[in-house]
């Protein structure tokens, strides 16, 4: 599997090179003479706001979009692909963010999916499964070729597609995002995978937010912005506060611009919940203008406790009291209607309406409960997306823009706008920057704070640590279901929060015992 | 500005379509371009246009109704023999008496209503595809409607057929209740909860559950507004007629609606219809089944035409949706 890898001599600088790249859409120009050059055997990172143009550039790369102009040099020889077939079979091939398993198929279907070996005319799966195996060995994955695609985790079939990735022989794989769906210790496996083919003379490039990954494992990096190559440089030569700066254009002093204020009663009180094996007995408190984080792996339960108390999921046992009043909340109706709302961590999956535009999409949670009468008052539905997209600063072209062509962070801000219409009174936010560039980060984050100051309570999840240690008043920490800690802000720092997230709570376990 | 004149261009491209049909058929054939002609062509396609109305909504939410066609034949032949003269010899219901008009529509509306309620209970509840599930009510309906009649109900009263086939000045009534029905569709569609939330629903049904929307309760709507529809298309089917035939009124009807629905722009991938578009996709069947008829072009042939036209116009839809993607 992995001859030819010796013509790849030293005296190359160079695997590939991309000089004055230009792209352009009707209307736009997506790249505006973008550079490229990667180096064999290393870790070349791009990074770039939402919209810098690294997706765009790679995918001019791989022959999904053909470039308006520019030199694409691989291997010494000028190449122009036209699909992403002939950028494979030249060794270039890409892990997509949006990951595409035929759930219905094999592991080894999907793997060798277009290009199954063949025993004359039949399809050879001994073979198959053999390579499959031989790959997994390889890469030190625990994973059956015969499994079902659908019965994996999404991490496991994000390791698959790396191994597809692979297997192709290649010289050049690209990563866009990878990590967004791994857990820690999945992260790590990747890790040594890419050491591995590092070792090997394959030049990765990586597309990813994640500052310390980043600094982690990449050799290169190389910022964009606006479609316009700023600069390149190798990883140890630059800081985190630097390669921000770059991105943006401008210095982000403060990515958690936390602002103190007063924090009242108790306005939300959680009682032994129980549902499913992932919200085992939770208590807790949430106050008046207070900001909760909620900490722990992924699969702690944490998504699972917002999705109960907001009614999507069926609650076993336990109590949900709200302002005093017990509440029994069986659907995401009756919770906007008790002035709770959601921001799920799913964006794509359940918060936007792709098609629908910027108006629609805001207005849809308050039109829902009736507050527009009828005929819908178009008057008002106007004036109140126009005074979000003012207030938190959406960007967006008109209030008919389909929010699908919007950047992720302005797609976020128009679902807050859409819950700050219901006007509610606790604001649950799941994982509320995944996936958006820093600037618009910092907006949110700064927009958490100002909210919680409007006297409204705010229950953050999220996993990245930095995140919920620097919006949070106090900290929820959750492993398998449990509760295993509560902090206060004076107590937070990342070791103590890892501990309590890898291990149970003693008096959770006692709990479960004597039941 | 530009992107705008663009984007509004590819939302009317449809009537571009229907203009330059129009335009072939006044040259192949003198007649077409006549005000009679035109009332003609409306008058053929009030009924199946009703009903488009109807599938439309349902397309719009990721469905589909199939049965609207048979559950039609349903209710003409059960409400037809209703309004039947008492003493007309070969009454279908023998000996009973003859229901006023009003009375005959209300109850054939309510049954339209019941035939879409327990079709869109079992979409909503189950997650059978709609496909499936208006499958079987089509077969059912059909049967239905032979089991209770086994001949053509016909002799039926003046005030019954009067939304088929009376005329209010120039004007078909049978043409008047589609236009009602068009401006009823719109003003769903674009004015009120239930519209926004079948957009929603077709766009995303996540999203739509988490923003606080019934699906389920929405969805099942949608099947009521398809069936009563159906039911209004059969009352007028039998009155234009002055008969119903439990096996073949309303016949494949449900193909021409969802054609129509589906050459308006409504996407079977869900969340986008435009009422206007489906007025449109109503038009062009017209104008494809009257003009060729007057260009003296085989059945057989005309369905061909039919059919590329359907499959190009869908293919254009599908590369607009897909680019935007």
């Amino acid at each position: 599997m992995d001859k030819g890898r010796g013509d790849l001599s030293l005296s190359e600088e160079y695997v590939l090179e991309m000089h004055d790249i230009v792209k352009e859409f009707p209307g736009v120009k997506a790249l505006k003479g973008v550079k490229l050059q990667v180096r064999p055997g290393t870790v070349h990172t791009l990074m770039g706001e939402n919209g810098a143009g690294k997706s765009t550039l790679m995918k001019c790369l791989i022959g999904i979009q053909p470039v308006t102009s520019g030199k694409i040099i691989y291997k010494g020889k000028e190449v122009n692909y036209r699909s992403t077939r002939e950028a494979l079979d030249a060794g270039i091939s890409m892990i997509f963010q949006e990951l595409s398993p035929v759930l219905e198929r094999t592991v080894a279907d999907n793997v060798w999916l277009g290009r199954e070996p063949k025993n004359g005319i039949f399809t050879d799966h001994k073979k198959m499964r053999e390579d499959c195996m031989e790959l997994f060995q390889r890469m030190g994955l625990d994973l059956d070729p015969d499994e079902k695609m659908k019965n994996l985790t999404v991490a496991k079939m994000q390791m698959v597609e790396i191994i597809k990735a692979v297997s192709y022989n290649a010289s050049i794989v690209i990563m866009d995002e990878p990590t967004s769906a791994l857990t820690e210790s999945e992260v790590e496996d990747l890790f040594k995978i890419i050491e591995d083919l590092k070792a090997k003379g394959v030049a990765i490039i990586y597309i990813s937010h994640k500052m310390d990954e980043i600094f982690r494992i990449s050799d290169d990096i190389s910022v964009y912005r606006d479609g316009e190559y700023i600069a390149t440089a190798p990883a140890k030569d630059l800081t985190q506060d630097e390669v921000i700066k770059l991105m943006v254009g401008r210095e982000i002093t403060n990515m958690f611009p936390k602002v103190e204020c007063p924090i009242g009663d108790v306005t939300l009180k959680v009682e032994d919940l129980c549902a499913g094996r992932l919200v085992r007995h939770v208590s807790f408190d949430l106050r008046k203008g207070e900001i909760l984080g909620f900490a722990g792996l992924v699969g702690a339960g944490r998504t699972e406790i917002m999705e109960t108390i907001f009614g999507i999921r069926h609650k076993e046992s336990g109590r949900i009291i709200k302002d005093g009043k017990e509440l029994n909340i069986k659907s995401p109706k009756q919770a906007i209607e008790n002035h709770i709302a959601l921001l799920t961590e799913d964006r794509r999956g359940n918060g936007i309406i792709g098609l629908l535009g910027i108006r629609e999409n805001m207005c849809i949670a308050k039109l829902n409960l009736g507050k527009y009468g009828l005929p819908l008052n178009r008057k008002q539905m106007t004036d109140d997306t126009q005074r979000y997209i003012d207030s938190i600063r959406v960007k967006t072209p008109s209030q008919e823009t389909p929010i699908m062509n919007l950047s992720g962070g302005n797609q976020q801000k128009v679902l807050v706008g859409r819950w700050m219409l219901t006007e509610p009174d606790i604001l649950i936010v799941d994982e509320p920057t995944r996936g958006i560039d820093v600037g618009a980060k910092a907006e949110i984050h700064s927009l958490l704070s100002e909210l919680a100051g409007q006297g409204r309570s705010i229950i953050v999840v999220s996993s990245e640590l930095p995140e919920v240690m620097g919006v949070a008043d106090r900290i929820v920490i959750m492993h398998e279901g449990y509760v295993s800690g509560v902090l206060d802000r004076s107590e937070f720092s990342q070791e103590t929060i890892m501990k309590y997230a890898t291990s149970h709570k003693e008096e959770a376990e006692n709990k479960e015992m004597s039941k | 500005m530009n992107a705008k004149t663009k984007k509004m261009i590819s939302d009317n491209m449809i009537w571009g379509v229907l203009i330059l049909l129009i335009l072939i058929m006044s040259i192949g054939n003198k007649n077409f371009f006549t005000l009679a002609n035109f009332k003609t062509l409306l008058t053929g396609e009030a009924i199946k246009g009703v009903m488009a109305f109807g599938v439309a909504f349902a397309i719009l939410t990721k469905g589909i109704d199939l049965s609207i066609g048979a559950s039609a034949a349903l209710i003409a032949c059960v409400t037809g023999a209703l309004v039947q003269a008492a003493d007309y010899g070969s009454r279908i219901l023998e000996g009973g008496t003859q229901f006023p008009a009003l009375a005959a529509i209300l109850i054939g509306l309510f049954m339209g209503a019941l035939i879409g309620l327990v079709q869109g209970s079992i979409i909503a509840y189950t997650k059978m595809p709609a496909f499936i599930a208006t499958l079987g009510g089509q077969l059912v309906c059909r049967a239905a409607a032979k089991i209770f009649t086994t001949r053509p109900v016909s002799n039926l009263s003046d005030g019954y057929r009067f939304l088929g086939s009376a005329q209010i000045g120039p004007l078909p009534v049978i043409v008047l209740v589609f236009l009602v029905i068009f401006a009823l569709a719109a003003f769903i569609l674009g004015q009120t909860r239930f519209g926004k939330s079948l957009y929603a629903i077709g766009g995303n049904d996540q999203a739509a559950r988490v923003a606080g929307i019934n699906v389920e309760k929405n969805l099942m709507l949608t099947y009521v507004w398809c069936g009563v529809l159906a039911a209004l298309a059969g009352i007028m089917l039998a009155g234009r007629a002055g008969s119903a035939d439990p096996a073949s009124s309303g016949l494949n009807y449900e193909l021409d609606a969802i054609a129509a629905a589906t050459v308006g722009g409504t996407s079977h991938t869900g969340g986008v219809c435009r009422v206007t578009g489906v007025l449109c996709g109503v038009l062009i069947m017209g104008v494809i089944n009257n003009g060729l008829v007057l260009l003296g072009v085989d059945d057989n042939y005309t369905n061909i035409i039919k059919g590329v036209i359907i499959v190009v116009t869908v293919a254009f839809d599908m590369k607009k949706n897909t680019k935007k993607a």
